[in-house]
């Protein structure tokens, strides 16, 4: 199983590399957003799959999972949220001021 | 109690969501976060002293002893940082308040200065390795809004790269803590060095210790500087002031914890690739700062070479050195400040940024001549200043280490950072005066009087080097011997 979603998260990988190395602006918010999700998929492998039941102290059972890298991951996830949403704001308004979203154009550094 | 060292981060958090709420007073936003500031410098004296008297100070949070919960640890390294980082921000916030403009003020700019500085100080203070990535974070969203604030469409251009690189960089991030956790098992630094002290740095340790070079080098532009001249020159002068500041010196402490804590077992493979890194980032940001002739671009190279300069200390690894780089680094934070502020006023002055139209500036403004001659001097390490002792002890370290190709390029960049400066001083104030006694824009007092503060402080640091002695010799002895960390954090 941990084979398995590694795997996974390396495609992601892979595919959010491509789009961040694309023109499109859009493109890159996109790759990094599912960059994120390859990290989130990474740490929930890293500490384990299918060692129990749900970390809630109710359920009687033997075993639960390992409760941290939940946590880590939801701490991670509102972080990408936000660096996410700021990100397509910055974008869209630099659609606005510059009229472009292709970053080929927003090449360089000039003076004003 | 040392309920103390919580302070730091979260007087400025509770600054920050105040100032929220007092939008439209912009008087009281001034003096609520320039007072915060200035009750963080007595919090972080009163702390670093009582380090000297108690040893490591560490702070538990919800009682859960460590490895479980979150901690806050302060040895003298992080106490120097937070010191040194509360006075920066407190002289660019005495800048900023006749600089940055109505507009600025109106919108958070002072609650996003503090949430930044909640987010540095965290970093420096935190004993946790996932705790230190979201203080990062944090660091990172208010320095994302402070670049883009104002809306220019160079800072548009600018900062979606530079989001870009660092999402990319906090990735990396999260991929190591991934890696280190399935491996080791704990998130704790001082748990982290023992159970990787337990079962020896194995080659996988060594592989995750180079991901988390990378990671800090991304932060901190150790050779993956390529972001930072185009970032840094955007912003206006005040929040770039606070970028060349302390942005690049958390990635460096972060390196300096790790890899002297955590991975200091193969120094034989990851301290000769900072060696080398080090090296490089010296010769690329020489090549930078005397390539350009936008002011902002030569100041930003500057910064650069500092990366390059006080990561020699960390590569070589001897006690001399690691005690030359915090002297330098605190005497880089400092002056750093300072360069950006100048260079900033500058441009503000003469509405130009290329150094080629600039010329006989000493005519119109003196003081500001002679401070950025003062600052020049400090930056290339002539005694009286306080880059001399950083730059001896560095230079005596890589001697003993026998590391004589890193002493040279150490060396060399000296020299390149003196002709890049001292190209910006001859074209800008020497020559003929071209600013007319009428055209002359009036220097305020609120941006000479900052500038002054900073000169003092690197005079003071220059010749008082022996009052700061005790503290940064305690820094270094922690660093090197993280046994007296780890004893401190684990077992009491």
């Amino acid at each position: 199983m941990e084979t398995l979603i590694t795997i996974l998260s390396g495609v992601l990988v892979s595919v959010a590399t491509y789009l961040l190395l694309s023109r499109s602006l859009i493109r890159v918010v996109l790759g990094s957003a599912i960059l994120s999700h390859a990290a989130h998929l990474l740490i929930m492998t890293m500490g384990g799959l299918k060692r129990g039941s749900a970390p809630i102290l109710g359920e009687e059972t033997e075993s639960y999972t390992d409760a941290l890298p939940q946590a880590l991951i939801l701490t991670s996830i509102v972080i990408s949220f936000a660096v996410t949403a700021l990100f397509l704001v910055l974008a869209f308004r630099t659609y606005r001021e510059t009229g472009t979203d292709n970053l080929y154009a927003l090449r360089g550094f000039k003076d004003e | 109690m040392n309920n103390i060292l919580v302070l730091p981060m979260v007087i400025p958090v509770l600054a920050g969501i105040l100032l929220i709420f007092l939008r439209p007073y912009i008087k009281t936003q001034r003096w609520i976060s320039l007072g915060v500031m200035i009750a963080n410098i007595g919090i972080s004296i009163y702390i670093l002293n009582r380090i000297q008297s108690e040893g490591i100070l560490r702070l538990d949070f919800g009682g859960w002893e460590p490895p479980f919960g979150i901690l806050f640890v302060a040895d003298s390294f992080s106490a120097i940082l937070v010191l040194t980082t509360s006075i920066v921000t407190a002289v660019c916030l005495l800048y900023s308040f006749s600089s940055i403009g109505k507009a600025h003020e109106n919108m958070f700019f002072y609650s996003f200065v503090n949430f930044l500085v909640a987010g540095v100080n965290g970093s420096f203070l935190t004993g946790d390795l996932f705790n230190l990535y979201v203080c990062f974070e944090i660091m990172l969203l208010a320095s994302y809004v402070l670049i883009a604030l104002g809306g220019k469409k160079i800072q548009l251009k600018e900062s979606v790269k530079y989001v870009a690189i660092n999402v990319l960089s906090s990735w990396f991030f999260l991929i190591g803590i991934a890696y280190l956790y399935g491996t080791v098992g704990t998130l704790n630094m001082a748990h982290l060095s023992e159970r990787i002290a337990e079962s020896g740095q194995t080659p996988i340790l060594t592989v995750i210790s180079i991901l988390f070079l990378v990671v800090f080098s991304l932060k901190s532009g150790l050779l993956l500087y390529y972001w930072l001249p185009g970032s840094y020159s955007a912003p206006p002068t005040a929040v770039a002031a606070l970028f060349g500041a302390l942005l690049t010196k958390v990635g460096i402490y972060a390196m300096f914890r790790v890899f002297t804590l955590i991975f200091y077992h193969e120094p034989g493979i990851t301290h000769t690739i900072i060696g080398v890194l080090a090296g490089l980032t010296l010769i690329g940001g020489s090549i930078g700062a005397i390539a350009y002739k936008d002011l902002r671009q030569i100041v930003s190279y500057n910064v650069v070479i500092a990366v390059g300069f006080i990561l020699v200390g960390l590569a070589v690894l001897t006690p001399e050195a690691i005690e030359g780089s915090i002297y330098y680094l605190m005497h880089d934070m400092l002056v750093k400040g300072l360069l950006f502020l100048i260079a900033g006023t500058m441009i503000t002055l003469t509405g130009m940024t290329n150094i080629d139209y600039m010329s006989g500036l000493i005519r119109n403004y003196p003081f500001l001549g002679w401070m950025f001659f003062i600052v020049m001097l400090s930056l290339t390490g002539i005694p009286p200043f306080s880059g001399f002792i950083g730059k001896v002890l560095v230079g005596q370290g890589t001697v003993d280490a026998g590391a004589y190709i890193l002493l040279a390029l150490a060396f060399l960049s000296s020299i390149f950072v003196l002709y890049s400066l001292l190209r910006v001083f001859l074209n800008c104030f020497w020559g003929e005066t071209i600013i007319s006694e009428e055209d002359e824009i009036p220097m305020k007092k609120g941006w000479l009087i900052p500038c002054v503060l900073l000169t003092l402080a690197t005079i003071g640091l220059g010749l008082g080097a022996e009052s700061v002695a005790i503290y940064v010799s305690d820094a270094a002895n922690t660093l090197l011997n993280p046994n007296i960390y780890i004893d401190a954090v684990l077992h009491d």
